[in-house]
Protein backbone atom coordinates (compact mmCIF):
# COMPACT_ATOMS: atom_id res chain seq x y z
CA UNK A 1 0.00 0.00 0.00
CA UNK A 2 1.31 3.42 -0.88
CA UNK A 3 0.70 6.67 1.38
CA UNK A 4 -0.74 8.89 -1.22
CA UNK A 5 -1.86 11.90 1.51
CA UNK A 6 -1.81 13.10 5.23
CA UNK A 7 -4.99 14.23 5.60
CA UNK A 8 -4.45 14.98 9.29
CA UNK A 9 -1.27 15.42 11.54
CA UNK A 10 -1.36 15.26 14.64
CA UNK A 11 -2.24 18.83 16.07
CA UNK A 12 -5.08 18.53 13.48
CA UNK A 13 -6.46 15.38 14.58
CA UNK A 14 -6.49 16.80 17.99
CA UNK A 15 -8.17 20.45 17.06
CA UNK A 16 -11.27 18.39 15.09
CA UNK A 17 -11.75 16.38 18.16
CA UNK A 18 -12.30 19.26 20.43
CA UNK A 19 -14.85 20.79 17.94
CA UNK A 20 -16.71 17.32 17.47
CA UNK A 21 -16.42 17.38 21.75
CA UNK A 22 -17.99 20.85 21.80
CA UNK A 23 -20.73 19.87 18.91
CA UNK A 24 -21.39 16.77 21.18
CA UNK A 25 -21.72 18.97 24.34
CA UNK A 26 -24.02 21.76 22.26
CA UNK A 27 -26.29 18.66 20.97
CA UNK A 28 -26.73 16.80 24.64
CA UNK A 29 -27.63 18.90 27.00
CA UNK A 30 -28.74 16.55 29.11
CA UNK A 31 -25.49 15.47 29.88
CA UNK A 32 -25.44 12.85 32.45
CA UNK A 33 -27.27 11.06 30.24
CA UNK A 34 -24.45 10.10 27.62
CA UNK A 35 -22.60 6.98 27.52
CA UNK A 36 -19.39 7.35 24.84
CA UNK A 37 -18.94 3.37 23.09
CA UNK A 38 -16.09 3.31 21.01
CA UNK A 39 -15.58 0.82 17.98
CA UNK A 40 -12.62 -1.30 18.21
CA UNK A 41 -9.92 -0.75 17.60
CA UNK A 42 -9.29 2.92 16.92
CA UNK A 43 -12.25 4.16 17.23
CA UNK A 44 -11.65 3.01 21.19
CA UNK A 45 -8.65 5.46 21.19
CA UNK A 46 -10.43 8.33 20.02
CA UNK A 47 -13.81 7.80 22.19
CA UNK A 48 -11.19 7.67 24.86
CA UNK A 49 -9.99 10.94 23.91
CA UNK A 50 -13.42 12.48 22.65
CA UNK A 51 -14.66 11.24 26.64
CA UNK A 52 -11.83 13.13 28.16
CA UNK A 53 -12.36 16.21 26.36
CA UNK A 54 -15.95 16.28 26.87
CA UNK A 55 -14.71 16.14 31.18
CA UNK A 56 -12.64 18.03 30.90
CA UNK A 57 -14.91 21.03 29.27
CA UNK A 58 -18.15 19.84 31.54
CA UNK A 59 -16.58 18.54 34.90
CA UNK A 60 -17.86 15.32 34.00
CA UNK A 61 -16.39 11.49 34.67
CA UNK A 62 -17.05 9.93 31.40
CA UNK A 63 -15.68 6.44 30.71
CA UNK A 64 -15.87 5.32 26.97
CA UNK A 65 -17.22 1.95 26.77
CA UNK A 66 -15.62 -0.43 24.62
CA UNK A 67 -17.28 -2.44 21.55
CA UNK A 68 -16.10 -5.21 19.33
CA UNK A 69 -18.74 -6.02 16.49
CA UNK A 70 -17.14 -9.57 14.98
CA UNK A 71 -20.39 -11.64 15.72
CA UNK A 72 -22.48 -8.98 14.28
CA UNK A 73 -20.93 -8.77 10.64
CA UNK A 74 -22.89 -9.34 7.39
CA UNK A 75 -19.96 -10.74 6.16
CA UNK A 76 -19.44 -13.38 9.43
CA UNK A 77 -19.86 -16.51 6.24
CA UNK A 78 -16.97 -15.28 4.27
CA UNK A 79 -14.60 -16.74 7.80
CA UNK A 80 -11.35 -16.08 6.10
CA UNK A 81 -12.16 -12.81 6.26
CA UNK A 82 -12.54 -12.32 10.14
CA UNK A 83 -10.88 -10.40 12.25
CA UNK A 84 -10.06 -12.18 16.20
CA UNK A 85 -12.81 -11.20 18.13
CA UNK A 86 -11.46 -8.70 21.01
CA UNK A 87 -13.30 -7.17 24.20
CA UNK A 88 -16.60 -5.14 24.78
CA UNK A 89 -16.67 -3.92 27.40
CA UNK A 90 -19.56 -1.29 27.87
CA UNK A 91 -19.07 -0.63 32.20
CA UNK A 92 -22.78 1.56 31.95
CA UNK A 93 -26.44 1.24 31.36
CA UNK A 94 -27.70 1.47 27.99
CA UNK A 95 -31.20 1.84 28.95
CA UNK A 96 -32.19 5.58 28.45
CA UNK A 97 -28.97 6.26 27.76
CA UNK A 98 -27.92 8.87 24.51
CA UNK A 99 -24.94 6.46 23.37
CA UNK A 100 -22.47 8.56 21.38
CA UNK A 101 -20.89 6.03 18.83
CA UNK A 102 -17.41 6.73 18.04
CA UNK A 103 -15.13 5.31 14.92
CA UNK A 104 -12.23 6.77 13.00
CA UNK A 105 -13.57 5.99 9.50
CA UNK A 106 -17.15 5.97 8.67
CA UNK A 107 -17.19 4.07 4.67
CA UNK A 108 -19.94 1.58 3.32
CA UNK A 109 -21.65 2.00 6.95
CA UNK A 110 -22.20 -1.90 7.29
CA UNK A 111 -19.91 -1.73 10.31
CA UNK A 112 -21.88 1.02 11.81
CA UNK A 113 -25.01 -0.92 11.25
CA UNK A 114 -23.63 -4.30 13.15
CA UNK A 115 -22.75 -1.94 15.64
CA UNK A 116 -26.54 -0.53 16.13
CA UNK A 117 -27.61 -4.38 16.52
CA UNK A 118 -24.77 -5.00 19.09
CA UNK A 119 -26.39 -2.00 21.21
CA UNK A 120 -29.77 -2.99 21.23
CA UNK A 121 -28.83 -6.31 22.59
CA UNK A 122 -27.73 -4.31 25.27
CA UNK A 123 -30.72 -2.87 25.97
CA UNK A 124 -33.14 0.27 24.74
CA UNK A 125 -30.74 2.93 24.40
CA UNK A 126 -32.63 6.65 24.29
CA UNK A 127 -30.42 8.01 21.37
CA UNK A 128 -27.66 6.25 19.23
CA UNK A 129 -25.31 9.23 18.16
CA UNK A 130 -22.80 8.63 15.91
CA UNK A 131 -19.26 10.46 15.71
CA UNK A 132 -16.68 9.79 12.99
CA UNK A 133 -13.00 11.36 12.25
CA UNK A 134 -13.55 10.65 8.46
CA UNK A 135 -16.31 9.91 6.59
CA UNK A 136 -14.88 8.62 3.11
CA UNK A 137 -18.37 7.98 1.52
CA UNK A 138 -19.78 4.92 -0.86
CA UNK A 139 -22.33 4.38 1.78
CA UNK A 140 -23.80 1.01 0.70
CA UNK A 141 -26.56 1.39 3.54
CA UNK A 142 -28.75 4.04 4.87
CA UNK A 143 -26.28 5.08 7.93
CA UNK A 144 -24.89 8.35 8.27
CA UNK A 145 -22.90 10.50 10.95
CA UNK A 146 -24.01 13.23 13.37
CA UNK A 147 -20.67 14.55 14.17
CA UNK A 148 -18.21 14.17 11.01
CA UNK A 149 -14.35 15.77 11.66
CA UNK A 150 -13.90 15.87 7.91
CA UNK A 151 -15.68 14.84 4.99
CA UNK A 152 -12.89 13.25 2.07
CA UNK A 153 -13.29 11.79 -1.40
CA UNK A 154 -11.80 8.73 -1.97
CA UNK A 155 -11.98 6.24 -4.42
CA UNK A 156 -12.59 2.36 -3.76
CA UNK A 157 -9.15 1.17 -4.41
CA UNK A 158 -8.02 3.60 -1.78
CA UNK A 159 -7.74 3.48 2.14
CA UNK A 160 -7.53 5.81 5.10
CA UNK A 161 -6.17 4.83 7.99
CA UNK A 162 -5.79 6.11 11.23
CA UNK A 163 -2.29 6.00 13.47
CA UNK A 164 -2.59 6.74 16.82
CA UNK A 165 0.11 7.60 19.42
CA UNK A 166 -0.84 4.67 22.20
CA UNK A 167 -0.62 1.96 19.87
CA UNK A 168 1.13 3.32 16.51
CA UNK A 169 3.58 5.60 18.02
CA UNK A 170 2.36 8.81 16.45
CA UNK A 171 -1.16 10.28 15.33
CA UNK A 172 -1.71 10.69 11.85
CA UNK A 173 -4.69 10.01 9.67
CA UNK A 174 -3.57 9.22 6.10
CA UNK A 175 -4.97 8.05 2.20
CA UNK A 176 -3.45 5.13 0.77
CA UNK A 177 -3.80 3.73 -2.39
CA UNK A 178 -4.55 -0.80 -2.26
CA UNK A 179 -2.61 -2.13 -4.68
CA UNK B 1 -8.48 -15.48 11.28
CA UNK B 2 -9.74 -19.16 10.81
CA UNK B 3 -9.16 -23.23 11.72
CA UNK B 4 -6.46 -25.14 9.48
CA UNK B 5 -8.95 -27.51 10.06
CA UNK B 6 -12.00 -28.38 8.25
CA UNK B 7 -14.21 -30.65 11.20
CA UNK B 8 -13.43 -30.92 14.68
CA UNK B 9 -12.50 -34.78 14.62
CA UNK B 10 -10.03 -34.50 18.04
CA UNK B 11 -7.60 -32.84 18.83
CA UNK B 12 -4.44 -35.44 17.89
CA UNK B 13 -3.04 -33.53 15.73
CA UNK B 14 -4.43 -30.14 16.44
CA UNK B 15 -1.99 -27.71 16.46
CA UNK B 16 -1.16 -24.97 19.35
CA UNK B 17 -2.13 -22.15 17.02
CA UNK B 18 -5.74 -23.41 16.01
CA UNK B 19 -6.21 -24.42 19.88
CA UNK B 20 -5.49 -20.64 20.83
CA UNK B 21 -7.80 -19.38 18.36
CA UNK B 22 -10.55 -21.44 19.30
CA UNK B 23 -9.83 -20.74 23.43
CA UNK B 24 -9.51 -17.18 22.41
CA UNK B 25 -12.83 -17.09 20.61
CA UNK B 26 -14.29 -18.69 23.16
CA UNK B 27 -13.61 -16.30 25.68
CA UNK B 28 -15.50 -13.83 23.43
CA UNK B 29 -18.67 -15.67 23.51
CA UNK B 30 -18.32 -15.92 27.26
CA UNK B 31 -18.55 -12.38 27.64
CA UNK B 32 -21.61 -12.81 25.37
CA UNK B 33 -23.03 -14.96 28.09
CA UNK B 34 -22.73 -12.72 30.70
CA UNK B 35 -25.33 -10.23 28.76
CA UNK B 36 -29.36 -9.63 29.16
CA UNK B 37 -29.32 -11.17 24.90
CA UNK B 38 -27.19 -14.15 24.86
CA UNK B 39 -27.48 -14.29 21.34
CA UNK B 40 -25.65 -12.76 18.42
CA UNK B 41 -26.30 -13.63 14.38
CA UNK B 42 -23.53 -15.12 13.43
CA UNK B 43 -24.81 -18.35 12.46
CA UNK B 44 -27.92 -17.33 11.30
CA UNK B 45 -29.95 -19.60 8.87
CA UNK B 46 -27.41 -22.39 9.23
CA UNK B 47 -29.23 -25.29 10.29
CA UNK B 48 -27.25 -28.05 12.70
CA UNK B 49 -28.00 -31.35 13.95
CA UNK B 50 -27.59 -33.22 16.54
CA UNK B 51 -27.08 -36.61 16.12
CA UNK B 52 -26.72 -38.48 19.30
CA UNK B 53 -26.59 -42.39 19.40
CA UNK B 54 -25.60 -42.10 23.07
CA UNK B 55 -27.23 -40.38 26.06
CA UNK B 56 -25.88 -37.17 27.27
CA UNK B 57 -26.82 -34.62 29.27
CA UNK B 58 -24.13 -31.62 29.69
CA UNK B 59 -22.89 -32.19 26.06
CA UNK B 60 -26.20 -32.34 24.38
CA UNK B 61 -27.96 -29.55 25.98
CA UNK B 62 -24.59 -27.54 25.84
CA UNK B 63 -24.40 -28.06 22.09
CA UNK B 64 -27.98 -26.99 21.44
CA UNK B 65 -27.32 -23.98 23.58
CA UNK B 66 -24.60 -22.80 21.35
CA UNK B 67 -26.35 -23.29 18.36
CA UNK B 68 -29.50 -21.46 19.47
CA UNK B 69 -26.97 -18.69 20.51
CA UNK B 70 -26.05 -18.67 17.42
CA UNK B 71 -29.08 -18.13 15.87
CA UNK B 72 -28.40 -21.38 14.38
CA UNK B 73 -31.32 -23.67 13.55
CA UNK B 74 -30.46 -27.01 16.01
CA UNK B 75 -31.97 -30.02 15.16
CA UNK B 76 -31.87 -33.35 18.18
CA UNK B 77 -31.90 -36.77 16.70
CA UNK B 78 -31.90 -39.37 19.42
CA UNK B 79 -31.19 -42.96 18.29
CA UNK B 80 -33.72 -44.97 20.46
CA UNK B 81 -36.59 -42.89 19.59
CA UNK B 82 -35.62 -43.35 15.25
CA UNK B 83 -35.59 -45.56 12.35
CA UNK B 84 -32.55 -46.96 13.48
CA UNK B 85 -34.67 -49.16 15.66
CA UNK B 86 -35.90 -50.38 12.43
CA UNK B 87 -32.31 -51.84 11.48
CA UNK B 88 -31.61 -47.98 9.19
CA UNK B 89 -27.68 -48.16 9.44
CA UNK B 90 -25.63 -44.94 10.09
CA UNK B 91 -24.49 -44.40 6.32
CA UNK B 92 -28.14 -44.19 5.01
CA UNK B 93 -29.31 -42.25 8.06
CA UNK B 94 -26.75 -39.23 7.34
CA UNK B 95 -27.53 -39.40 3.98
CA UNK B 96 -31.03 -38.92 4.63
CA UNK B 97 -30.51 -36.38 7.05
CA UNK B 98 -28.37 -34.61 4.42
CA UNK B 99 -30.90 -34.45 1.96
CA UNK B 100 -32.93 -32.22 4.51
CA UNK B 101 -30.03 -29.60 3.36
CA UNK B 102 -28.34 -29.37 6.41
CA UNK B 103 -24.95 -28.01 6.92
CA UNK B 104 -23.21 -29.35 10.46
CA UNK B 105 -23.37 -32.53 12.14
CA UNK B 106 -22.22 -32.73 16.01
CA UNK B 107 -22.10 -36.33 16.51
CA UNK B 108 -21.62 -38.60 19.58
CA UNK B 109 -21.51 -42.69 19.02
CA UNK B 110 -20.17 -45.28 20.83
CA UNK B 111 -17.89 -46.42 17.85
CA UNK B 112 -14.88 -44.75 17.45
CA UNK B 113 -14.52 -43.13 14.23
CA UNK B 114 -17.55 -42.54 13.14
CA UNK B 115 -17.11 -38.94 12.68
CA UNK B 116 -14.40 -39.67 10.23
CA UNK B 117 -16.57 -41.71 8.73
CA UNK B 118 -19.42 -38.78 8.56
CA UNK B 119 -16.40 -36.85 6.77
CA UNK B 120 -16.22 -39.64 3.48
CA UNK B 121 -19.86 -39.40 3.25
CA UNK B 122 -21.08 -36.11 3.70
CA UNK B 123 -20.57 -32.44 2.44
CA UNK B 124 -21.50 -31.09 6.30
CA UNK B 125 -19.20 -30.41 8.63
CA UNK B 126 -18.90 -32.46 11.30
CA UNK B 127 -18.11 -32.44 15.16
CA UNK B 128 -17.18 -35.19 17.30
CA UNK B 129 -19.05 -34.94 20.88
CA UNK B 130 -17.42 -38.31 21.71
CA UNK B 131 -16.68 -41.22 20.12
CA UNK B 132 -16.07 -44.20 21.71
CA UNK B 133 -13.63 -44.30 23.81
CA UNK B 134 -11.63 -42.30 21.21
CA UNK B 135 -11.85 -38.31 21.50
CA UNK B 136 -14.05 -36.05 22.83
CA UNK B 137 -12.30 -32.27 21.71
CA UNK B 138 -14.98 -30.38 23.22
CA UNK B 139 -14.47 -31.64 26.58
CA UNK B 140 -10.54 -31.10 26.14
CA UNK B 141 -11.15 -27.19 24.91
CA UNK B 142 -13.53 -26.32 27.63
CA UNK B 143 -11.26 -27.84 30.72
CA UNK B 144 -7.79 -26.09 28.71
CA UNK B 145 -10.18 -22.89 29.00
CA UNK B 146 -11.33 -23.01 32.33
CA UNK B 147 -7.70 -23.86 33.23
CA UNK B 148 -6.20 -20.63 31.92
CA UNK B 149 -9.24 -18.72 33.07
CA UNK B 150 -8.28 -19.89 36.19
CA UNK B 151 -4.51 -20.00 36.48
CA UNK B 152 -3.62 -17.52 33.64
CA UNK B 153 -1.80 -19.80 31.48
CA UNK B 154 -1.03 -23.48 30.53
CA UNK B 155 2.79 -23.98 28.83
CA UNK B 156 4.51 -25.63 31.65
CA UNK B 157 1.49 -26.62 34.16
CA UNK B 158 1.20 -30.10 35.56
CA UNK B 159 -1.74 -31.91 35.53
CA UNK B 160 -2.88 -35.44 36.89
CA UNK B 161 -5.57 -37.31 35.26
CA UNK B 162 -7.01 -39.84 37.16
CA UNK B 163 -9.25 -42.14 36.92
CA UNK B 164 -10.47 -45.30 34.31
CA UNK B 165 -8.02 -43.89 31.22
CA UNK B 166 -8.51 -47.13 29.73
CA UNK B 167 -11.78 -45.94 28.81
CA UNK B 168 -11.86 -42.81 28.32
CA UNK B 169 -12.16 -39.96 25.61
CA UNK B 170 -11.65 -37.44 27.83
CA UNK B 171 -8.00 -38.48 28.95
CA UNK B 172 -7.48 -38.99 25.17
CA UNK B 173 -8.48 -35.38 24.47
CA UNK B 174 -6.84 -33.94 27.27
CA UNK B 175 -3.49 -35.77 26.21
CA UNK B 176 -3.62 -34.69 22.80
CA UNK B 177 -4.57 -30.69 23.41
CA UNK B 178 -2.46 -30.48 26.58
CA UNK B 179 0.39 -31.88 25.29
CA UNK B 180 0.05 -29.44 22.00
CA UNK B 181 0.08 -26.55 25.12
CA UNK B 182 2.90 -27.12 26.64
CA UNK B 183 1.41 -29.04 29.54
CA UNK B 184 3.05 -31.48 31.42
CA UNK B 185 0.28 -34.26 31.85
CA UNK B 186 0.16 -37.44 33.73
CA UNK B 187 -2.47 -40.46 33.19
CA UNK B 188 -3.39 -41.92 36.18
CA UNK B 189 -5.55 -44.86 37.68
CA UNK B 190 -5.18 -48.38 38.92
CA UNK B 191 -2.78 -50.66 36.52
CA UNK B 192 -6.19 -52.66 35.04
CA UNK B 193 -7.04 -49.40 33.92
CA UNK B 194 -3.88 -47.97 32.42
CA UNK B 195 -3.66 -48.03 28.80
CA UNK B 196 -1.52 -51.13 27.42
CA UNK B 197 0.47 -48.98 25.45
CA UNK B 198 1.06 -45.67 26.67
CA UNK B 199 3.67 -44.53 24.75
CA UNK B 200 1.08 -44.00 21.70
CA UNK B 201 0.37 -41.18 23.82
CA UNK B 202 2.84 -38.03 24.48
CA UNK B 203 2.32 -38.27 28.09
CA UNK B 204 3.36 -40.02 31.65
CA UNK B 205 1.33 -43.11 32.88
CA UNK B 206 1.80 -43.92 36.45
CA UNK B 207 -0.94 -45.71 39.16
CA UNK B 208 0.68 -44.04 41.77
CA UNK B 209 -1.68 -41.50 42.77
CA UNK B 210 0.77 -39.67 45.51
CA UNK B 211 3.33 -39.65 42.95
CA UNK B 212 0.94 -37.89 40.31
CA UNK B 213 -0.74 -35.53 42.00
CA UNK B 214 2.24 -34.09 43.84
CA UNK B 215 2.63 -30.81 43.19
CA UNK B 216 -0.01 -30.99 40.23
CA UNK B 217 -1.43 -27.12 39.34
CA UNK B 218 -4.49 -29.08 38.05
CA UNK B 219 -5.88 -32.64 39.59
CA UNK B 220 -8.54 -33.70 36.83
CA UNK B 221 -11.04 -37.09 38.01
CA UNK B 222 -12.95 -39.22 35.94
CA UNK B 223 -16.07 -41.11 36.32
CA UNK B 224 -15.82 -44.35 37.43
CA UNK B 225 -17.80 -46.93 35.69
CA UNK B 226 -20.04 -48.66 38.34
CA UNK B 227 -20.96 -50.99 35.36
CA UNK B 228 -17.50 -52.43 35.16
CA UNK B 229 -17.29 -53.52 38.45
CA UNK B 230 -18.23 -57.12 37.51
CA UNK B 231 -15.28 -56.80 34.94
CA UNK B 232 -12.89 -57.50 37.52
CA UNK B 233 -11.35 -53.95 36.77
CA UNK B 234 -10.96 -53.10 40.36
CA UNK B 235 -11.79 -54.83 43.66
CA UNK B 236 -14.47 -52.55 45.24
CA UNK B 237 -15.75 -49.64 45.21
CA UNK B 238 -14.64 -48.56 48.41
CA UNK B 239 -10.87 -49.65 47.38
CA UNK B 240 -11.05 -47.64 44.38
CA UNK B 241 -12.14 -44.74 46.52
CA UNK B 242 -9.25 -44.81 49.06
CA UNK B 243 -6.54 -45.32 46.57
CA UNK B 244 -7.51 -43.00 43.97
CA UNK B 245 -10.58 -40.82 45.15
CA UNK B 246 -10.10 -37.61 45.72
CA UNK B 247 -10.87 -36.56 49.09
CA UNK B 248 -10.02 -33.45 51.71
CA UNK B 249 -7.11 -35.51 53.26
CA UNK B 250 -5.27 -35.75 49.27
CA UNK B 251 -6.39 -32.18 48.76
CA UNK B 252 -4.23 -31.14 51.90
CA UNK B 253 -1.52 -32.44 50.37
CA UNK B 254 -1.80 -30.85 46.96
CA UNK B 255 -0.66 -26.68 45.88
CA UNK B 256 -2.85 -24.10 47.98
CA UNK B 257 -4.37 -22.90 44.16
CA UNK B 258 -4.81 -26.19 43.10
CA UNK B 259 -7.77 -26.82 39.80
CA UNK B 260 -9.91 -29.28 40.25
CA UNK B 261 -11.95 -31.01 37.80
CA UNK B 262 -14.18 -33.13 36.57
CA UNK B 263 -16.03 -33.41 33.20
CA UNK B 264 -19.49 -34.88 35.04
CA UNK B 265 -21.63 -36.54 35.87
CA UNK B 266 -20.00 -37.36 39.16
CA UNK B 267 -19.63 -40.26 41.76
CA UNK B 268 -19.84 -38.74 44.79
CA UNK B 269 -18.21 -40.04 47.28
CA UNK B 270 -16.61 -42.25 44.87
CA UNK B 271 -13.83 -40.20 42.53
CA UNK B 272 -14.50 -37.64 44.58
CA UNK B 273 -15.53 -36.58 47.88
CA UNK B 274 -18.52 -34.51 48.32
CA UNK B 275 -16.80 -31.49 50.42
CA UNK B 276 -14.42 -31.06 47.78
CA UNK B 277 -16.80 -31.02 44.02
CA UNK B 278 -18.37 -28.67 46.03
CA UNK B 279 -15.63 -26.70 47.31
CA UNK B 280 -13.23 -23.67 46.79
CA UNK B 281 -10.60 -25.63 44.61
CA UNK B 282 -13.17 -27.13 42.43
CA UNK B 283 -14.19 -25.47 39.30
CA UNK B 284 -16.84 -28.11 38.17
CA UNK B 285 -19.60 -25.64 37.52
CA UNK B 286 -17.16 -23.65 35.84
CA UNK B 287 -16.30 -26.15 33.34
CA UNK B 288 -19.74 -26.23 32.54
CA UNK B 289 -20.58 -23.00 31.68
CA UNK B 290 -17.28 -22.22 29.31
CA UNK B 291 -18.33 -25.91 27.70
CA UNK B 292 -21.55 -23.51 26.18
CA UNK B 293 -18.57 -20.67 25.22
CA UNK B 294 -16.35 -23.09 23.69
CA UNK B 295 -19.04 -25.35 21.50
CA UNK B 296 -19.73 -21.80 20.34
CA UNK B 297 -16.58 -21.00 19.21
CA UNK B 298 -15.78 -24.34 17.48
CA UNK B 299 -19.16 -24.30 15.71
CA UNK B 300 -18.38 -20.34 14.56
CA UNK B 301 -14.93 -20.71 13.34
CA UNK B 302 -15.64 -23.81 11.58
CA UNK B 303 -19.39 -23.14 10.45
CA UNK B 304 -18.84 -19.82 9.03
CA UNK B 305 -18.61 -21.28 5.15
CA UNK B 306 -16.38 -20.71 2.68
CA UNK B 307 -18.53 -18.11 0.13
CA UNK B 308 -15.92 -15.70 -0.88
Amino acid sequence: MKKLELLMDAQGIDLTLNRMAHQVLENNRRLDNVGIVGMQTRGVYLARRLAEKINQMAGLHLIAGILDVTFYRDDYRQVFKQPKVQVTDIPFDINGQDVILVDDVLYTGRTVRAALDAIMDFGRPKTIQLAVLIDRGHRELPIRADYVGREVKTAVNQEVDLYVKEKDGEDALWLLQTE
Amino acid sequence: MALSIQHLLGLEGVSKEDIILILDTADGFYSILQRAIKQVPTLRGKTVVNLFYETSTRTRLSFELAEKRLSANPIGFTAQQSSVKKGENLRDTIRNIEAMKIDMVVVRHSSPGVPLFLTQVTDAVIVNAGDGSHEHPTQALLDMMTIRQKLGRLAGLKVAIVGDILHSRVARSNAWGMSAMGMDVTLCGPPTMLPQHPEGLPVKTTDNIDQAIQGADVVMLLRLQLERQGAGLFPSIREYRERYGLDLDKVAKLKPDVVIMHPGPINRGIELASNVADGPRSVILDQVTNGVAVRMAVLYLLGGGVEE
